[in-house]
């Protein structure tokens, strides 16, 4: 009989080494005696330590790691077991999922994750005040040796003040920078008051509806043993009291007659929600946030009131969102140079974007623009179209794709679909965006396609123009 | 105000609790940023339960119960004499924080009743998740009622801060709509939830934050006259048609001053169990509307049985199923065995014929799901053609758990 002494807890390191020296001596589990004891024999670490690594499975390395943590004093031998079949002809034992062993180390592996999930959600934090900053303790008892498993957990999800979790098989503390590791704790005093405690437990017996009492399923879900350390779970007992007599009494009581006079007017007014004209829209769209983080304001549009064309862009640039104004950069300088070969008046028209916000990417000091997403284009689209119906142009004039695809509903490719086109509700012209063709590099080719942009421009001046009757 | 914030907590906390949905599930993983507060599993955690066995994962309250509208089901309506407050944006993000500090909730779910107007009221609930997300660092849970009747642009920036939007369809038919809630549309509601699926679905695909653990809803069991099959049918289209999440089933609860035209009797509880079965058979099972309208009688799920077991009972030519070869979407039908389990079954039955004892360790549902199984040490056709089988494995007591 070989005995193998690993430390209290849930050992995996002394398990690790144990299960390497008992393979290469090729000892039996019926030959196994697992103990625990505060100082475990020095000299197996030693030769386990030198002994070669064990080739497993990586399902039974997970599974092991879960089952040490199990307060059974029989798990190292059970894990023991499981790994002796594997190695002597059962390889796919861990997909037998009815044999015995499995059957019982799936269901400790079940029992730990439950403990792990019990303590992140019924464990309490009490604030202590301490000096004018703010501490959080709280007490828990596992049922198995979870603490390096579970509490990872809570330094993820409350990184920036301090706290001590104490349990009865160790306490684990958190400085704002690391955890730091404590021995086992006794219950602290925790009976300092707290407003948000008892608001909690208002809140509890608030939330609590009394006609679907269910004793039965709320133990099963949330055990007693948890009870003592959860403040809420006083209140239980005269909740369960008085539920009956509660419900007997709503039941009981015949409807009351309102004394609220019925509102028609502000109830018609609620629910009508459209802006009533183009500055209360304005408004709303500069109070708004980007959609995606990006520039640090809304450009809105300009220009009169039913014109004869509103010209819409994609969205501002980086001279736009700093002057909020459209088309004032670069690409609004091509655009003033066609316009004005093309005889259009830049003032009696309406120019705007199709996105309000400018979206970039920062490299050095510079600020990249970004095309905007068709998802980006369509949060933005109900806008456009409340925008229009209130400037009442004749004829809408996309500039480029993203404009065409808020206007059209569905993307279209411009170099197909340029020219006359109707959206919706309005006759338009698909065009190019003048930025285009500062992006063609030979000089001869932007020439040619400036020209091409004042030729649709002029069509677009002509659809827009009264027709002369015939 | 004559009120104190925890004053108002109790208001709008009892105002809120007869929405069923609590779930914090289905958010993207996170942890907190330096400075921030707050994480999510993907899995969600409940807190706590109250002595009604339903979970309080999220700080459920109402941002105030001042309702211009008057639905007739519903506690905050405005005809109704309950006490009334209101929080404001602050109180909501202070409460929230100091609970969630205090490992209480997984985060916040917050509604309201309709004051002002809809984008009012919508735009207030706005501004509580974006300033716990902006000003606090939150990274808790986040779920927003959405009004329906607001501006398109104000659901579209809800999707910003929120991880889950939701808007109640209340009632499984227009015509019931009309009649208990008013001033309600369902059109519009149709329209909102299209709009919230559609912007889902993009933000998905570009890998933006818009509502990332979905959109959900409600239906109130028992303030109509609507059968199960009516329910069922309306939630397939709406997993189907608007690609939601979940929907809850929520049985129609006596209210303190509840109104003249709604029944006033004990809430369906039964029914609404027997619901959220034949969902689940919908959803995870490969279960059909046709399959549990053959299960139904007259349109109603039989209270004593669920819903798998009804259907087996009715189709007991097509069991028993040899656990040792059947396939695995008819295993999914044997009453008593889960999901799991038919994993489990089918794992190990490559290795080794399984027997009775092998199937009583995979599923506590071993009794019920016997009769329908042949193993290499039991054959029970004797048993499936008898008439009292159901009586055999449902003792009529069961019904005394949802009394």
């Amino acid at each position: 009989m070989t005995t193998i002494e690993l430390k209290p807890g849930a050992d995996l390191d002394g398990f690790r080494s144990a299960i390497r020296w008992l393979t290469t001596k090729d000892v039996s589990p019926a030959e196994v005696n697992w103990r625990v004891s505060a100082l475990p024999d020095t000299v197996l670490k030693l030769n386990g330590a030198d002994a070669p690594p064990v080739v497993l499975p990586a399902a039974v390395l997970q599974l092991s790691k879960i089952i040490v943590c199990h307060s059974d004093p029989e798990r190292y031998a059970l894990l023991h077991s499981l790994i002796w079949r594997i190695r002597h002809g059962e390889r796919h034992l861990l997909e037998v999922a009815s044999d015995p062993i499995v059957n019982r180390l799936s269901r400790m592996r079940k029992a730990v994750a439950r403990d792990i999930h019990h303590m992140h959600a019924y464990l309490r934090f009490h604030r202590v005040r301490n000096e004018g900053s703010e501490r959080f303790v709280a007490w828990f008892e596992p049922q198995h040796f979870i603490l390096d498993e579970a509490v990872p957990f809570f330094v993820s999800r409350f990184p920036s003040f301090e706290w001590s979790i104490l349990t009865p098989i160790g306490a684990r503390h958190w400085n704002l920078h690391a955890l730091t590791c404590g021995g086992p704790a006794q219950k602290p005093d925790l009976s300092a008051q707290d407003d948000f405690e008892n608001a909690w437990i208002d809140y509890y017996r608030s939330t609590f509806n009394p006609a679907r009492t269910n004793v039965k399923l709320m133990q099963a879900e949330m055990p007693k043993k948890y009870w003592a350390n959860m403040p809420e779970a006083a209140a239980i007992p005269e909740l369960v009291r008085g539920a009956a007599d509660r419900v007997q009494s709503m039941l009981a009581a015949s409807p009351s007659m309102s004394n609220t006079r019925i509102p028609d007017r502000a109830v018609k007014r609620s629910t009508n929600t459209t802006p009533a004209s183009l500055e209360e829209l304005n408004a709303i769209i500069k109070a708004t946030e980007p959609f995606v983080a990006g520039g640090r304001t809304a450009v809105l549009g300009e220009g009169p009131m039913r014109p004869a064309i509103a010209f819409v862009g994609e969205q501002p640039g980086d001279q736009e969102d700093l002057q909020g104004r459209p088309f004032v950069g670069p690409a609004g300088q091509v655009f003033d140079r066609a316009l004005a070969e093309a005889g259009i008046a830049r003032e009696e028209a309406y120019v705007t974007n199709a996105v309000k916000h400018f979206k970039f990417t920062e490299r050095g000091k510079r600020r990249i623009h970004q095309k905007p997403t068709m998802g980006e284009i369509k949060h933005y689209r109900w806008w456009l179209q409340e925008e229009l119906s209130f400037v009442q142009p004749k004829l809408v004039v996309a500039l480029g794709a993203s404009a065409a695809f808020a206007l059209a509903g569905r993307p279209v490719a411009i170099t197909r679909e340029r020219g006359p086109m109707t959206f919706s509700s309005w006759p338009g012209v698909v065009t190019i965006h003048p930025s285009f063709i500062l992006r063609v590099e030979d000089s001869g080719a932007a020439d040619q396609e400036f020209k091409r942009f004042v030729a649709d421009l002029r069509v677009a001046a002509e659809l827009s123009s009264p027709a002369p009757s015939a | 105000m004559p009120f104190t914030l925890f004053d108002k907590l109790k208001v709008l906390a009892d105002a809120a609790k007869y929405d069923a949905s609590c779930a914090s599930s289905g958010a993207p993983k996170r942890k907190a940023r330096s400075g921030g507060l707050g994480s999510s599993t993907g899995a969600g955690i409940c807190h706590a339960f109250t002595p009604d066995g339903r979970c309080v994962s999220l700080l459920k309250i109402l941002l105030t119960n001042y309702c211009l509208f008057d639905c007739s089901y519903c506690i905050n309506r405005r005809s109704s004499n309950v006490p009334r407050a209101r929080f404001s944006v602050d109180e909501v993000v202070k409460l929230t924080i100091e609970f969630y500090k205090r490992n209480y909730i997984e985060g916040l779910f917050l509604s309201s009743g309709i004051i002002r107007s809809a984008d009012y009221t919508m735009e207030q609930m706005m501004l509580v998740a974006k300033k716990l997300r902006r000003d606090h660092g939150f990274a808790g849970y986040i779920h927003l009622k959405s009004i329906p009747e607001a501006s398109p642009w104000l659901i579209e920036q809800a999707g910003l801060w929120a991880d889950r939007l939701s808007i109640n369809v209340e009632l499984p038919k227009q015509a019931s709509l009309q009649k208990l809630a008013p001033e309600k549309n369902g059109a519009t509601i149709k329209h909102a939830m299209g709009q919230m699926r559609e912007r889902i679905a993009e933000a998905k695909e570009e890998k933006r934050w818009f509502s990332p653990a979905g959109q959900s809803t409600q239906i109130i069991i028992g303030a109509d006259s609507s059968t199960d099959l009516d329910v069922l049918k309306s939630s397939t289209d709406l997993y189907g048609t608007y690609k939601l999440k979940r929907v809850y089933y929520s049985a129609f609860s006596p209210i303190s001053d509840a109104s003249s035209i709604l029944p006033v009797e004990a809430p369906p509880l039964a029914r609404e169990h027997r619901l959220y079965q034949a969902d689940w058979l919908l959803r995870h099972y490969e279960f059909s509307i046709g399959d549990l309208t053959d299960a139904a009688d007259d349109g109603m799920l039989d209270l004593a049985i669920d819903p798998k077991l009804a259907w087996a009972l009715k189709h007991r030519a097509q069991f028993p199923l040899d656990v040792n070869r059947a396939a695995r979407e008819m295993l999914l039908r044997v009453p008593g065995l889960g999901k799991r389990a038919v994993d489990q079954i089918i794992s190990s039955r490559r290795h080794q014929r399984l027997r009775a004892e092998d199937i009583r360790r995979l599923s506590p549902g071993f009794k019920r799901a016997m009769p329908f199984l042949v193993t290499a040490d039991h054959r029970p056709t004797m048993t499936l053609d008898r008439l009292d089988l159901r009586q055999r494995i449902v003792p009529p007591r069961q019904l005394e758990l949802f009394g």
